[in-house]
């Protein structure tokens, strides 16, 4: 098994229900905690706030201009109270992308719990100090005339790209845009695209 | 501390390997250890920097050859037998049960369920700003240098930042230092920054053209520092 590929020690799901059964009896995990936690992140898969966020920021600028100067205040329009984000925009001179290389600190408010390439170590450890060759292997050249920002969240701040539209989405509103953004988009590893992305 | 977790610049871990159609959780156990994190931390049984730094004790090839939540399992463990939440003891004991009982669910180790109700379980962190009492020592645009910093305990200061030259880009406000936090010395808050630097002043002829880098960083990490020649 590979570095980018965990392991599971055997001995891993006894010491988990070990745990588990021992902190139902302290009190401390509620009974139902494990089937809130799968449906919150399982089964109530809505389009992410964050995509939503981005789909009205493209079709209103005074929109687009709060979630960028105040996303608190912003995210408040889709129920959530969260004050953490910063969100940064991409240009055609500037291109944002965001890791976490010292844990995987990620925007769970707004983009649900991080895919595994995001907490491994290749992924950790390359993005700043290759970012270019990190977004080749996602599918997005970024030229050396265009600047690149890593975002390192080493702190309790989290941080969202603002990607670009997708030329020729013009005519679509913000519930036709919002399929088009993905995950990944928002992180800074993919561009959107008019088609909408798979998986 | 200078340990495995701090991987910002490390060489040698091959490509960033993608699942395709990846599952929120990989097996059920990964949820059960999330439900205890956020259970354990709504209760107050350690602090978010007790908990990341519980993690980057472990031993460093298990840290790289196991995952996310196997990580997560391993700090609370350490942490939760240190505050004496559990005991070292009774934990083995409960792995051996279930290990020889593969099929049972964590109810059939439970002897004496709870009087009271199940207590608070809440989605996020506590917040970490807290209100300013000093002004801030560095203003946007002001020329910084990160001390050179290698602390045993915890910090955010990430190994690659250290003794490097940057501007500060904005200001966060006050918010709890973890160096401090992370070991019973209090929450001592400390002005937060964005503070960009080019990747050159990291990494040297080996960084990409055209790059800069934004980290989040505490005041006691930075000194005044000479613009950049």
């Amino acid at each position: 098994m590979g570095k980018n590929h965990p392991n599971v020690d055997k001995y891993v799901e006894s010491r988990v229900r070990a745990l588990e059964s021992l902190l139902l009896e302290k009190g401390i995990l509620p009974a139902d905690a494990v089937d809130r936690v799968i449906r919150r992140y399982e089964a109530d898969t809505g389009p992410l706030i964050g995509a939503r966020a981005v789909a009205r920021a493209w079709r209103s600028p005074d929109y687009k201009r709060r979630l960028l100067e105040d996303s608190r205040e912003a995210l408040a329009e889709f129920g959530l109270d969260f004050d953490m984000l910063r969100v940064v925009e991409n240009t055609p001179a500037v291109h944002n992308m965001v890791v976490c290389t010292l844990c995987s600190c990620y925007p769970w408010a707004v983009l649900g719990l991080p895919p595994t390439w995001y907490k491994m170590p290749a992924y950790r450890s390359r993005a700043v100090v290759e970012p270019r060759k990190v977004l080749s292997e996602f599918g997005v050249e970024v030229s050396e005339s265009r600047e690149i920002r890593v975002w390192d969240s080493s702190a309790e701040l989290r941080y969202m790209v603002l990607p670009e539209p997708p030329a020729g989405s013009e005519h679509l509103d913000e519930a036709g845009l919002v399929p088009l953004i993905s995950r990944d988009a928002l992180i800074g590893v993919a561009e959107v695209r008019l088609i909408p992305p798979r998986g | 501390m200078d340990g495995v977790h701090d991987l910002g610049g490390m060489h040698g871990f091959g490509p960033v390997e993608r699942e395709a159609n990846e599952p929120t959780f990989h097996a059920p156990w990964e949820a059960t250890v999330y439900a205890i994190m956020r259970a354990s931390m709504s209760n107050h049984l350690y602090n978010l920097d007790e908990f990341r730094h519980g993690i980057e004790r472990m031993d460093p090839a298990h840290y790289l050859r196991s995952g996310y939540y196997e990580h997560w399992l391993d700090g609370i463990a350490r942490v939760l037998v240190e505050k004496g939440v559990v005991s070292a003891e009774e934990l083995e004991r409960r792995t051996e049960f279930f290990a020889a009982r593969p099929d049972a669910p964590a109810s059939a180790a439970v002897r004496n369920p709870p009087a009271a109700p199940a207590p608070s379980f809440r989605w996020m962190a506590d917040p970490s700003e807290r209100p300013a009492t000093t002004p801030p020592r560095f203003a946007p645009g002001d020329a910084v240098i990160t001390r050179n910093l290698h602390p045993r305990g915890h910090t955010r200061l990430p190994r690659y930042a250290r003794g490097r030259r940057g501007v500060i880009h904005a200001v966060h406000g006050v918010h709890v230092f973890p160096d401090t936090h992370a070991h019973g010395q209090g929450e001592q808050p400390q002005t937060l920054y964005s503070v960009r630097f080019e990747a050159h002043e990291m990494f040297g002829a080996a960084a990409e053209a055209n790059q800069k880098i934004y980290i989040d960083l505490w005041e006691p990490y930075l000194e005044p520092g000479a613009p950049r020649g």
